[in-house]
């Protein structure tokens, strides 16, 4: 077998007795950089959270470098694997320096207090991502761009093999989206931290991901290169929504969605 | 948090309460002389400032101490684990559970003691226990977290259900029980014997330690479980720890003091104001805060209509009430 980081086995899993995810295959191996793509609904944010550990996978479905995701201590897989939400309100006003040091967490034991050590972990995390400026102030008080930057500098504290991201960049503007991915390639390419995101936008998508997973309705549809994946016919289908692919020539595939009724369009040119 | 900050902001804290315990046991409805409470001239026998410093003052201040720090820190806590600055620590029908116990106590006159605590005690904590044991029989864990909506909605049922059999009994009571059991209901530190009012600090010691060792997980989960869960927290296990700790705790303080409520509200979210929501150092400051806060108030309590007194939760809760009202508007206007 060979030491793949993480590897899902005919993964099925369901949070009452409704499957939501259907027999996962899918290896990932150290410095990849994945994109989760697909409809709302389609699993995405499921299969995430069990990657994470923060979902029980079903026995034998899940392998952290070999052993099954259960057997594996809560902290000593919280010291490999580090996990992003879409959302986060706090409901007390925790500053961002001290949400950060909370990815500290699974590399203390439990009487000790941050050290030196913690504190320039959590200061060069914060400098990775552009958050140092607001430091200081309440993370239920900044933006959500800024929010996202602060939950990744976290992730970065923990000193991860790798981050699961969801949506991190969905409700940000174009240049936040650009920001955080950018983010993302440098810790993939200076740090050899595996990374597997979800997101929305498949043209950045193709652009920034190596290998992209289309999810659809709990099952994985396509795995490969993004110019693989990202395909018309599959698309289509997926999506339900007729499309046409344009290669960018700044790399990566533009996704054009089209308009259902054209008629309709014809009057405006 | 730094250390220096850390150990600045236990001072000033530790310093208001040494300052509290130095001027209640001089507040009171008869004014007396600390000269002659330590004079060695005058027989203790014969010593009246010495009787009410010692006997009347100074167990009543200590329980208050322990009963207002053991609430502060058990609401802090149940604020953290259910994510709401609106819990206390009888949300989840500890106080109505061990209501239960004393009313159904009195109503049947027992009154032995075993071990010298009173039956009313004994009979208040087990009614406790019973509250937090049908609470957490309903609630289970789902997906690696308890499931904080139904413990809400357990903790409520349980409310409502302890205080309708407290309403029965009553009802049935006659007029000199009545009398006891309104009086019970409405708290009170009028214990005065040093023997129970140090038998209750081992079990409240011993929970304090647990929740400060928990108090670094209990912040994570404070911001999120999903987040918590990812960053390698037993979340199940310190939720388990945290609710029970702290309800018994309450339940130890309830059987002796009856239920004071409002300190388990106020006191950790004033502190939280000042110091911020870090347990590690939200806990330690409310424990003093709240010991400071409930003698004080008991100082009021005496002192007000003097030579009666006043039903210590009586002025917690007038102190509170507006105070909540408050909370409530700050939280609609942000
Ligand atoms: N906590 C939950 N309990 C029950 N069903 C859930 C829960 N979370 C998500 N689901 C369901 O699982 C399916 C997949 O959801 P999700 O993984 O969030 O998809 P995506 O992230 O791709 O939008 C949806 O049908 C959703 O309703
Ligand atoms: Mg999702």
């Amino acid at each position: 077998m060979t030491s793949s980081l993480l590897t899902a086995k005919n993964l099925t899993f369901g949070y009452d007795d409704v499957p939501i995810l259907k027999n996962i295959f899918l290896k990932i191996e150290a410095g990849e950089f994945i994109g989760l793509i697909g409809p709302n609904g389609s699993g995405k944010s499921t299969l995430l959270k069990l990657l994470a550990g923060i979902l029980d996978a079903p026995a034998h479905s899940i392998y952290f470098k070999q052993n099954d995701i259960r057997q594996v201590p809560r902290k000593r897989l919280a010291q490999s694997i580090a996990w992003t939400p879409q959302e986060q309100n706090l409901a007390f006003s925790f500053k961002n320096s001290e949400v950060v040091l909370m990815g500290r967490h699974p590399h203390l034991s439990l009487f000790t207090m941050e050290s030196e050590k913690d504190f320039a972990i959590a200061q060069k995390a914060m400098e990775t991502t552009h958050t140092l400026p607001f430091a200081d102030r309440y993370f239920n008080e900044i933006s959500g761009g800024e929010k996202q930057r602060v939950l990744i500098a976290s992730a970065v504290a923990q000193e991860p093999e790798m981050m699961a991201l969801d949506e991190p960049t969905s409700a940000l503007d174009i240049k936040y989206q650009m920001q955080i991915l950018e983010i993302l390639k440098h810790l993939n390419e200076d740090k050899n931290t595996t990374i597997i995101l979800a997101m929305h936008d498949l043209h950045l998508a193709s652009k920034f991901c190596k290998r992209l997973v289309l999810l659809d309705n709990g099952k994985i549809v396509r795995d490969g290169p993004p110019d693989k994946v990202l395909e018309p016919g599959i698309l289509e289908e997926v999506y339900n929504i007729d499309i046409k692919l344009y290669r960018d020539p700044n790399g990566g595939v533009l996704v054009s969605p089209l308009l259902s009724d054209l008629s309709s369009t014809a009057e405006f040119e | 948090m730094t250390q220096k900050h850390y150990i600045t902001t236990l001072g000033i804290f530790l310093t208001f309460l040494l300052a509290t315990l130095a001027i209640a046991p001089l507040i009171g409805a008869t004014n007396i002389s600390l000269i002659k409470a330590f004079s060695s001239e005058i027989p203790f026998k014969e010593n009246v400032d010495a009787h009410i410093l010692f006997l009347a003052r100074l167990p009543r201040i200590l329980l208050a101490g322990i009963a207002g720090s053991a609430l502060a820190v058990a609401g802090a806590v149940f604020q953290a684990l259910l994510r709401n600055d609106l819990a206390a620590p009888f949300t989840l029908g500890v106080s109505s559970g061990a209501a239960f116990g004393a009313v159904l106590s009195i109503a049947m006159g027992w009154n032995f003691r075993f071990l010298g605590v009173p039956a009313l005690s004994i009979f208040a904590f087990f009614g406790a226990l019973l509250a937090v044991a049908l609470v957490f029989s309903l609630v289970k864990v789902r997906h690696n977290e308890f499931e904080t909506s139904t413990l809400l909605l357990a903790g409520v049922t349980a409310n409502f259900f302890f205080a309708a059999l407290v309403m029965f009994i009553h009802y049935l009571s006659d007029f000199t029980q009545s009398f006891q059991i309104i009086r019970w209901l409405m708290g009170g530190l009028d214990i005065t014997d040093y023997g129970t009012v140090l038998s209750i600090i081992p079990p409240v010691a011993l929970g304090f330690v647990i929740l400060m060792v928990i108090a670094r997980d209990l912040n994570l989960i404070s911001a999120g479980v999903s987040t918590a869960l990812s960053r390698g927290v037993n979340v199940s296990r310190i939720q388990k720890s945290g609710f029970i700790v702290s309800s018994l705790v309450t339940g130890t303080i309830v059987a002796f003091t009856g239920p004071i409520g409002f300190v388990g509200l106020i006191a950790p979210h004033i502190v939280r104001l000042i110091v911020g929501p870090d347990l590690r150092l939200l806990l330690p400051c409310a424990m003093m805060f709240g010991a400071a806060f409930l003698i004080l108030c008991d100082a009021v309590a005496r002192t007000l209509i003097a030579p009666a007194e006043i039903p210590v939760g009586v002025i917690t809760a007038i102190l509170g009430g507006p105070f909540f009202v408050w909370l409530l508007k700050r939280k609609k206007n942000s």
